[in-house]
C-alpha cells in the first residue's frame, strides 16, 4: 500500500485526479465485468468488505474528500470528489458505505453534533471501523414520523430508552444508529423530541432482520429495553431531536439525489438499481420489430427522459427561488409513477416469462414487479408527497391535524402496530 | 421557455403579450367561430409585423430573431398564444417557412419567404396522404418531368388552413427520389375540398392535385437534402404544437385552481378536500413535467442538437397524450359547468385533441423514441 505523505492542501483538481488514477490502479481492486462482485446488502461478508476496503482508501489518503480535516477527512470541495468518483470507475469500492452512513449520518453529526461525537464518529468512520444507521421509523408511526412514542427516560446521569423502531435500513451491520425518542411528553409533539447515538450492540437492544417480498433482508427492527444510555449520546441537545432528524431527511433527500459531496464512488451497478433494458427484453421474448412493443417501450422510455427534463427543471427552478423548496416532492412523486409505468411495461412485454420460465433475465422482471410500490413508499409516501404539492406549493389549504398544538401525552394513538 | 432574458426579448413577449390580449382573445376566437371565420388576413399581417414569421428566417433573407435563437423565440410566441388558443396559421406557416430556409436552393424562393414573412401569402404544408396515418417519408403523390418543370398528380389531405392559403409545400415522389415543392394554391389543377375539423377556428382541407404543372424552380432542396428538411419542419411542428399546449395548460390550470379555492361546498373550499387536493398535485407535477420537456425539445431543436429529433419526439409523446388527459380532469373538477358551451374549457380541449392526434400520435412518437433509441428496425 502506497503511504501518502504529500500534502494535499495545494493540489489542484488535475493533479489530485492524476495522483488518484495512479493510487486506484495500485490499490483497489478491479471489477471483473464477466464476475461483478455480488454486493448484498442483507449480508454479512458484503458488509466485512465494504469495510476493507474503506480501511484502504483511508490509508491511501482517499477517505472523506469533502469532510473537514480535523475529522479525519481531506477537506476539499466537491470537484476533487467528483475527480476521485469518475477515476474509480471500474473499482471495487464500498459504495454500501454512502447511504446511510456517510452522506446522511456523519453529514448531520457534522452539522449539529458536539465536538467529541465529531471527533470520535467520523473519523472512525472513515477509517472504516464504524457504520452508521437511522432509528426513525416506529411501528406504530407511518407517515407520522414526528409521532414517534419510543420513549427516552432521565435516571440519575443517564438516559434508558424503550420502544421499537423499525424500516432501519441496514441496521444490523451498523455500531451507531441515530435515536429519535421522546423525552417530554408535556408538549406538543415535535417539541417533545431529542436525538440520541445508540450503540447497536448493546445491553437491551433485540434486533430483527425483515424479510421482504424479493427475498432481501436489509431493513431491520429493533426493540429497546432499558438501554441505558449515558449523556453524552444525546445529538444536537435535549428537546432538539425533530431538528435534528429534519437535518437527517434533508441529507436524505440530496443522497438520493445523488447531489451529496459525501458520497464517494459512482453509483453502484447492481442488477437490482440497473435500468431495464427493453431491446434486451424484446429481443429474448422473440418481440424484435412489434410495432406494439415498441410503443409500449417508447412510452416508458419517454417518461424516463421527462423524468429527467423535470428534475433539472425542478432544480433550476428552486435555485432561481421561482419554486419553493418543496417543489423537491415535485420530482419525487413524478419520478415514482414514471417507474411503476417501466415496471409495468416490462412486465407487459416479458409476459409469461415473468412468472413462469427460466430465463433468469426476464424471471427476474417478474420479481422486481413484486416490489413496484417501494418507489411510492421509501422516503415518504407519495401520499404524503401530493399533500406537500397541494398545501405547499399550491398554497392549498393545510389538512385539519388533531395533534397541532396539543400536549403529545393527550393525542389519541391506536393501538395498531 | 418564457424566460426573457434580454431587453430586446422582454420587449417582444410583452408587445406580443398585449396584441394577443387586445386582438386574439377567447372573445374573438368565439366571434370567429361564429361569424364561420378561421382567422382575419389583415390580423395576420399585422401579427407578422411584430416579427412573428420572420423568427426562422436568417437575415440575409430579410428575417431575422429576437434572442439569437429563432426557435425558442417562436415557442415563446407560440406558448402565449396557447394561453387564448389564439387562431391564426403560425403554425403551417412556421413548418414551411423551417423547409424553405434551409433548402439548397433557398434563393429559388426568395420572393415566396419574403411575401409569407410580410403576412401576404399564406403557406401550408401539403403532408398527408388521404386516410393514411402520418408517413412524412413515402408519399404516393407523384411527379413527373415536363419540359419546363414538373407535373403533380394525387392528394393530400389533412392540410391546415388551406382554404387560406396562398402557397402549399407538397411531399412528393419523383421517382425514387423523395421531393418537396413549391404550389400556388391557384394554379389550375388545384382543387379544395373543405373537412371538418373539430377546433373553434382551426380548419383543414383535402387538396387534389390534379396534373398541376410546375416550374423547375418549384423544387425545394435536392434529392438528398429532402428527408432531412422534413425532418426539420416534423420538429418544428411539433415543438409549437408542445409550446402551445404549455400555454393552454398553464392558463386552464390557473383556472381550475382559482376555482378550486373560490368555490364551496359544505362550507368548505374544495381546495381543502384531500382527494382533490391529491388530483391537483398530479396536475401539477404533469405539467411541470410538461414544460419541462418541452423547453428540453425547444432547446435540442433550436441548437439543431444530433438529439433534436429524439427529444421533440418525447416532448410529442408526453405532453400529447397527457394535455388531453389533464383537460378532461380540469372539466371533472369544475363539474357541470365544465361541459358547456359557455366555459372556455372546451376550446382549449379542442386544440389539445386536434394536436395529440397531428403530426404523428403519442404511439406514432413512442414506436420512434424506441427505434431511436435502441437503434432497432421497428414496424410503425
Amino acid at each position: 500500500m502506497t503511504e501518502t505523505a504529500v500534502s494535499t492542501a495545494q493540489e489542484s483538481v488535475d493533479e489530485f485526479r492524476g495522483r488518484a488514477r495512479t493510487w486506484l490502479a495500485e490499490n483497489m481492486p478491479r471489477i471483473d465485468r464477466d464476475h461483478p462482485p455480488a454486493t448484498r446488502l442483507d449480508q454479512d461478508a458484503s458488509w466485512q468488505r465494504a469495510r476493507e476496503l474503506q480501511k484502504r482508501l483511508h490509508d491511501g489518503g482517499f477517505a472523506g474528500i469533502c469532510f473537514p480535516r480535523e475529522y479525519g477527512g481531506l477537506g476539499l470541495t466537491i470537484e476533487y470528489q467528483k475527480a476521485f468518483n469518475a477515476e474509480s470507475a471500474g473499482y471495487e469500492m464500498p459504495l454500501i458505505l454512502n447511504i446511510p452512513s456517510f452522506t446522511i449520518c456523519c453529514a448531520t453529526l457534522l452539522d449539529v453534533g458536539s465536538e467529541d461525537q465529531k471527533r470520535q464518529h467520523i473519523s472512525v468512520a472513515l477509517r472504516g471501523e464504524e457504520v452508521l444507521c437511522q432509528l426513525l421509523s416506529e411501528p406504530s408511526g407511518g407517515s407520522d414520523l414526528a409521532g414517534v412514542t419510543t420513549r427516552g427516560e432521565r435516571r440519575g446521569d443517564s438516559w434508558v430508552i424503550n420502544g421499537a423502531k423499525i424500516w432501519s435500513t441496514s441496521a444490523f451491520a451498523a455500531d451507531y444508529g441515530l435515536c429519535l425518542a421522546r423525552t417530554d411528553w408535556d408538549v406538543p409533539k415535535h417539541e417533545g423530541l431529542t436525538m440520541f447515538l445508540l450503540p447497536i450492540k448493546h445491553p437491551g437492544v433485540t434486533l430483527r432482520h425483515i424479510a421482504m417480498i424479493n427475498g432481501s433482508s436489509e431493513f431491520c427492527e429493533e426493540f429497546f429495553d432499558d438501554v441505558e444510555l449515558p449523556d453524552d449520546a444525546v445529538v444536537g441537545g435535549v428537546g432538539n431531536g425533530w431538528q435534528v432528524a429534519s437535518r437527517q431527511m434533508f441529507h436524505e433527500r440530496r443522497s438520493m439525489g445523488r447531489s451529496s459531496e459525501f458520497s464517494s464512488g459512482l453509483e453502484s451497478d447492481d442488477a437490482e438499481a440497473a435500468p431495464i433494458d427493453y431491446l434486451d427484453l424484446a429481443q429474448r421474448t422473440g418481440q424484435t420489430g412489434d410495432g406494439r412493443v415498441a410503443a409500449l417501450a417508447g412510452r416508458a422510455l419517454a417518461h424516463r427522459a421527462v423524468a429527467e427534463h423535470l428534475a433539472d427543471h425542478v432544480y433550476q427552478g428552486v435555485l432561481d427561488a421561482s419554486m419553493p423548496a418543496a417543489a423537491g416532492s415535485i420530482i419525487r412523486l413524478f419520478y415514482a409513477d414514471a417507474s411503476q409505468l417501466e415496471l409495468d411495461t416490462a412486465a407487459a412485454i416479458a409476459s409469461t416469462a415473468a412468472v413462469v420460465g427460466d430465463d433468469a433475465a426476464l424471471f427476474d422482471v417478474g420479481k422486481r414487479y413484486l416490489e413496484r410500490q417501494i418507489v411510492s413508499l421509501g422516503g415518504g409516501t407519495t401520499e404524503i408527497a401530493r399533500n406537500v404539492i397541494a398545501e405547499r406549493v399550491l398554497n392549498f389549504p393545510r389538512e385539519y391535524a388533531a395533534d397541532r398544538g396539543v400536549p403529545f401525552n393527550q393525542v389519541r394513538r391506536g393501538t395498531a402496530g | 421557455m418564457t424566460a426573457t432574458d434580454s431587453g430586446e426579448r422582454a420587449l417582444f413577449a410583452s408587445t406580443t403579450q398585449a396584441f394577443l390580449g387586445k386582438e386574439a382573445s377567447l372573445r374573438t376566437v368565439r366571434d370567429l367561430h361564429a361569424a364561420d371565420k378561421s382567422f382575419d388576413p389583415a390580423w395576420w399581417r399585422r401579427a407578422a409585423e411584430l416579427g412573428w414569421t420572420s423568427l426562422l428566417v436568417s437575415e440575409d433573407l430579410g428575417g431575422g430573431s429576437v434572442s439569437g435563437n429563432g426557435v425558442a423565440d417562436l415557442a415563446l410566441v407560440a406558448e402565449m398564444a396557447g394561453h387564448t388558443v389564439a387562431p391564426g396559421p403560425l403554425q403551417p406557416v412556421s413548418v414551411v417557412l423551417a423547409g424553405l430556409v434551409d433548402a439548397d436552393n433557398r434563393t429559388d424562393h426568395a420572393a415566396a419567404i419574403e411575401a409569407v414573412m410580410a403576412g401576404e401569402a399564406v403557406a401550408s404544408w401539403a403532408v398527408y396522404e388521404p386516410d393514411r396515418p402520418f408517413e412524412p417519408l413515402a408519399p404516393t403523390l407523384t411527379a413527373t418531368a415536363t419540359d419546363t418543370g414538373y407535373r403533380l398528380r394525387g392528394g393530400k389531405d389533412r392540410v391546415e388552413a388551406a382554404a387560406e392559403s396562398d402557397l402549399f409545400l407538397v411531399v412528393a415522389r419523383f421517382g425514387d427520389e423523395l421531393r418537396q415543392f413549391v404550389v400556388p394554391a391557384d394554379a389550375a389543377g388545384v382543387r379544395i375540398e373543405p373537412t371538418p375539423s373539430i377546433d373553434m377556428v382551426k380548419r383543414y382541407a383535402r387538396v387534389h392535385f390534379d396534373d398541376v404543372d410546375v416550374a423547375t424552380t418549384a423544387s425545394v432542396g435536392g434529392p438528398g437534402q429532402t428527408a432531412t428538411l422534413i425532418d426539420r419542419q416534423t420538429q418544428i411542428a411539433l415543438i409549437l404544437q408542445c409550446a402551445e399546449l404549455v400555454g393552454m395548460l398553464d392558463e386552464m390550470l390557473a383556472a381550475t385552481i382559482a376555482w378550486a379555492v373560490d368555490r364551496h361546498s359544505f362550507g368548505r373550499p374544495l381546495a381543502s378536500y384531500q382527494a382533490l387536493k391529491h388530483r391537483f398535485a398530479d396536475l401539477k407535477t404533469r405539467f411541470e413535467a410538461c414544460r419541462a420537456t418541452t423547453a428540453h425539445a425547444v432547446s435540442e431543436v433550436g441548437a439543431r442538437s444530433p438529439d433534436a429529433d429524439v427529444s421533440a419526439s418525447i416532448a410529442k409523446s408526453f405532453v400529447g397524450e397527457w394535455a388531453s388527459v389533464m383537460l378532461q380532469d380540469c372539466i371533472q373538477l369544475h363539474r357541470g359547468i365544465g361541459l358547456t358551451w359557455e366555459h372556455d374549457l372546451h376550446m382549449f380541449l379542442r386544440r389539445a385533441a386536434l394536436y395529440r392526434a397531428m403530426y404523428g400520435d403519442p404511439d406514432y412518437h413512442n414506436r420512434r423514441i424506441f427505434a431511436c433509441l435502441t437503434e432497432s428496425e421497428v414496424a410503425q
